[in-house]
């Protein structure tokens, strides 16, 4: 693979595609978009089967001068590797989920191939600019696609969730000028080991924190998710939930943490009483929604939450716990806001009343729903239980008090969770037009089943995707090392017991 | 340094004045019919000085040989960068303007000989080094823009635009004559060099006041709060192709002339004058953002965007460092090209009859009715509002940049919080183009140099230009080195 671009190309792939998207008719759009998603995904594949786990830290480097300032530096390790996995598996998907859309379909598909190019590019970037540059534009499209082919309430939903995410941003972006004189540098790997004066670090991780608590998103910023997730299309909605929320994540893990280790630790708590508060709130929030998207859109705050205690446990279980975390529910959430469009396509509500007992006329559905609604809770066998169980572990180990109120969270989860599907799938069929659906498409069976696949893999041998993170999260581990903070749980492994010796059944044999 | 050099530098002002005057015989000879031939010609006049300023930004001339008539001016590269741009800018207003003066019958050959004496007088504002030679600049300047606000003489708001313009604008001359008579008072010399040398020694406090005064009668020109508020209304009220003039090419002047007083004749005592001018930035991106958010009428909108985008060009100049010029250059450089990408898109809205447009009503879901118009407006848009990928981005990396590296933080993040508050705005005219039901009014035809010249804005803006940001960024710094250089 050496001298072949590859990330270069995936850049390009759905560039192109956008491009030829923009100016196509409808029909040759649908085409086009799922053909280059679908050349994405098999690069994709092609990256991950020629990642060296083990090999070097930043795999795939390309480095070319074109710009003033800065460089076109790209280059991935285990963690990107697998955000761009989880990227580019749901492009297509996203794009046959689009079937509904009627409206300017050129432009539709062109908007989504841009923002794949973007979130790749955000997860590949090795300069301090040009991952800015990335991570901002993806407000462009995103702003167009929940503004133009959104719902009712779209127009309050694209302002807001543009003003928001803008408003957090430009205060890193300073922050990036700062550290790129400071380090003399915009390298990212060799900021990741540069030590700021942690005076600095104090302001820095703020600023950064302003970008991401508000991408991520935490609460109290989070206001902007429900409202953009209901009004944004199907689409729109998994690429938000799928992708776009797991650059917050990415940031700190990439950013906040190997660049500003003292301020992290500093910072700590503050993130933790924002973390369990969200937990717990949002969850309750959830319990009571009459829409579903906005249920499941409160409960990605809940598990967001439970990604930035793992994240800031500062050990190795935490860190892998909220990488799982978040490609599971990339994958997860990603899936249910699907199931909520097929029957949103059937009957156009969202209303949760108005459906009830699918299981009778749309049993493949209910299946399907049944087990994405299972690993949103974290059942084991599923790809949720590995990742909120490998956080928790690692929370458990800095304060057993954060561990018990985010594991509330779990339980409040499956009670939203469960009455989602109770009320969805179960029970009578009151509403005549809602017992009418016919069950799954074939078009619907593609989209579920490579998500379902998924899942239960990452369930049951998340070592395939633990194994590429895993060199990656230990040398930030080792990063950490140094500011780890002393937890409350006191767990060490007591003296073996002295072993007893039988003096009579030992010397017994002997005579 | 005799006579025969100081000509031979000045060869680009002297073929602007010439076919000036030649112009004006053509036109008062000529009548209304003359007004096509002249204003291409004008076109021509422009381009071929054009020309022959890029070899002198080329090579990033400096030093005594770029002095001309014993210090008058100075023809070095930053002033050849600065010309480039209001060559580009009003050779851009002479294309466009002859299809909309004949589309309201109001076409005169005046108007291109106005826009080429105001070049010209553009020209010395960015080359002087004399405080004499920068007021005779600005008036030349000044006087033509006068007329050129008041164009339609029969339309009750061009006149009101051209009167308020005038009095407003001869105010702040006075202030900037009061301002340089103190100065000479007190340092004993007009030339630029001359007062940076007598101020090292200290600052009087007439010395003093007439910084302030000169930087007050400046701040009007380049429409920077609390100077601002006459811009609004002439915008509004001039002809759309004066407009787009008013906003790309004087600015562009006045924010180089402006640069070239504070850096070298007040560039001993920066302390004097950069909190003014930290101020004026803030304020001007502040009540530019503010001040947007209620207008309904386009043209109003872009005044309070301009003065928005001073703002940050005036952080570029606070930092009084090589890169903070450097910076400002760079700015203006896609400034000038969102300007003239954003006031040529107005121009192209008007109805069946050839009407003009210029309220948000008008444009209600233009990008159903006219995709192409409405795509490029969303890039300038974009653009302006500083997101990357689009170059307005680059602008803005470059301007905090370098008030970064002059330790300007908290001027920094409070000018980069505010530049939020201008992103609503401009997304109000992405909702209105994209979001909203169209009322398809906008039906006009444009003709092929209107569409020619917003596919070249909106291609400087694109992200194809990072391409270009490397030999764009060593053209601006070594135009800014020149600023710096002691002569």
């Amino acid at each position: 693979m050496s001298g072949f671009p590859i990330l270069s190309v995936m850049l390009l792939v759905p560039l192109l595609g956008a491009v030829a998207c923009f100016f196509a008719q409808a029909q040759m759009a649908r085409t086009v978009a799922l053909v280059a998603t679908l050349v994405n995904l098999a690069l994709g594949i092609v990256l991950w089967a020629n990642y060296d786990i083990g090999g070097d830290q930043w795999q795939f480097v390309e480095r070319a001068n074109l710009f003033a300032g800065f460089q076109w530096a790209l280059g991935i390790d285990g963690i990107a590797l697998m955000l761009i996995m989880l990227s580019v598996f749901l492009m297509p998907i996203c794009i046959l989920a689009s079937h509904s859309i009627e409206k300017r379909v050129g432009e539709y598909m062109a908007a989504f191939l841009f923002m794949e190019v973007l979130m790749v590019g955000t997860f590949a970037a090795q300069d301090l600019f040009l991952f800015y540059i990335m991570f901002e534009a993806g407000l462009i499209p995103m702003y167009l696609i929940i503004g133009i082919w959104g719902g009712t309430d779209r127009i309050y939903a694209s302002y807001k969730f543009f003003l928001y995410t803008l408003l957090g941003s430009v205060l890193m972006f300073i922050a990036m000028l700062w550290m790129a004189r400071e380090a003399g540098t915009t390298d990212i790997p060799t900021l990741m080991q540069y030590d700021f004066a942690p005076s600095a670090q104090t302001w820095l991780w703020l600023a950064f924190f302003a970008s991401f608590a508000v991408k991520m998103p935490m609460w109290p910023v989070h206001t902007w998710l429900p409202a953009a997730h209901v009004q944004a299309p199907t689409a729109g909605s998994v690429i938000l939930a799928g992708v776009l929320l797991k650059l917050g994540g990415y940031g700190f893990i990439r950013f906040s943490l190997p660049m500003f280790p003292e301020a992290s630790v500093q910072f700590m708590w503050l993130v933790f009483a924002l973390s369990m508060v969200a937990v717990v709130v949002t969850s309750l929030i959830a319990l009571v929604q009459h829409d579903m998207k906005k249920l499941i859109a409160y409960s990605s705050v809940a598990h967001m939450a439970i990604v930035t205690v793992g994240l800031f446990a500062f050990n190795v279980q935490g860190l892998e716990g909220a990488m799982i975390v978040m490609l599971s529910h990339g994958l997860v959430s990603g899936a249910l806001f699907l199931c909520v469009g097929i029957i949103y396509d059937r009957l156009h509500t969202r209303e949760i009343a108005r459906y009830g007992g699918l299981s009778i006329n749309m049993p493949k559905y209910a299946l399907f729903f049944l087990l994405f609604t299972m690993a949103s809770i974290g059942l084991p066998g599923t790809s949720g239980f590995v990742g909120e169980f490998l956080s928790l572990a690692g929370i458990y180990q800095v304060s057993s008090w954060v561990a018990f109120v985010c594991t509330t969270g779990i339980i409040l989860g499956a009670a939203y969770m469960l009455y989602l599907y109770r009320r969805v799938c179960f029970g009578e069929q009151t509403n005549a037009d809602a017992a009418a659906m016919p069950d799954l498409t074939l078009r619907e069976w593609v989209m579920l089943g490579p998500i379902a696949a998924a899942v239960l893999w990452m369930g049951v041998y998340p070592e395939s995707f633990l194994a590429p993170m895993r060199a990656d999260i230990a040398a930030l581990d080792a990063r950490l090392a140094r500011v780890k903070p002393e937890g409350d749980a006191r767990l060490w492994i007591g003296e073996a017991a002295p072993v007893q010796i039988d003096e009579h059944a030992a010397h017994g044999g002997a005579h | 340094m005799d006579l025969t050099s100081s000509l031979g530098l000045v060869i680009p002002e002297l073929v602007l004045a010439l076919s000036g005057l030649i112009m004006l015989l053509f036109a008062a000879w000529g009548g209304n019919d003359a007004a096509r031939p002249v204003s291409i010609a004008s076109c021509v006049a422009l381009g071929g000085a054009f020309f022959l300023v890029a070899p002198s930004v080329c090579m990033g001339l400096s030093g005594a040989d770029t002095i001309a008539f014993y210090g008058q001016l100075r023809m070095d590269a930053f002033a050849g960068l600065a010309k480039l741009m209001i060559y580009a800018a009003a050779g851009a207003v002479l294309v466009v303007a002859p299809a909309y003066f004949d589309r309201i019958k109001a076409s005169r050959p005046e108007f291109a000989v106005l826009v080429l004496f105001s070049a010209l007088g553009m020209s010395i504002m960015v080359s002087a080094t004399d405080l004499i030679s920068l007021y005779i600049g600005l008036e030349l300047t000044s006087l033509a823009s006068y007329v050129l606000a008041a164009f339609l003489r029969d339309d009750d708001k061009s006149a009101e635009a051209g009167l308020k313009y005038f009095v407003l604008g001869a105010l702040a001359s006075g202030i900037l004559l009061f301002g340089s008579s103190l100065i000479y008072g007190f340092a004993g010399t007009t030339s630029f060099g001359g007062i940076n040398v007598a101020m090292a020694d200290g600052l009087s406090g007439g010395l003093l006041m007439g910084v302030i005064f000169v930087l007050a009668g400046l701040a009007f020109k380049i429409s920077a709060v609390p100077f601002h508020m006459w811009t609004p209304d002439v915008y509004e009220g001039a002809p759309a192709p004066v407009t787009m003039f008013f906003a790309s090419a004087p600015k562009v002047a006045a924010v180089a002339l402006l640069a070239r007083v504070s850096l070298e004749a007040f560039g001993s005592q920066p302390f004097a004058w950069q909190q003014i001018v930290g101020f004026a930035a803030i304020a001007s991106i502040v009540v530019g953002a503010l001040g947007a958010i209620g207008q309904d009428n386009i043209k109003r909108l872009l005044a309070f965007s301009s003065i928005n985008n001073v703002g940050f060009i005036l952080i570029g100049l606070a930092t009084a460092s090589v890169a903070g010029a450097s910076a400002m250059l760079v700015y203006l450089a896609f400034y000038t090209a969102m300007t003239v990408g954003s006031f040529v898109a107005v121009m192209m809205l008007k109805d069946a009859e050839g009407n003009p447009l210029e309220t948000f009503g008008d444009i209600r879901g233009l990008s159903s009715t006219q995709p192409a118009l409405a795509w490029c407006l969303l890039l300038i848009m974009f653009s302006l509002a500083g997101i990357p990928p689009l170059m307005g981005f680059y602008g803005k990396l470059v301007v905090f940049q370098a008030a970064v590296e002059a330790d300007l933080i908290a001027l920094a993040a409070v000018g980069i919080a505010a530049s939020v508050i201008g992103a609503f705005y401009y997304l109000k005219f992405i909702k209105v183009m994209f979001f909203d039901e169209a009322v398809d009014r906008a039906k006009g035809k444009s003709d092929v140099a209107h569409w020619a010249l917003l596919a070249i804005a909106t291609l400087v803006i694109s992200p194809v230009a990072w391409l270009g940001t490397g030999w764009l960024g060593g053209l601006a710094d070594n135009a800014a080195a020149t600023l710096f250089f002691a002569g």
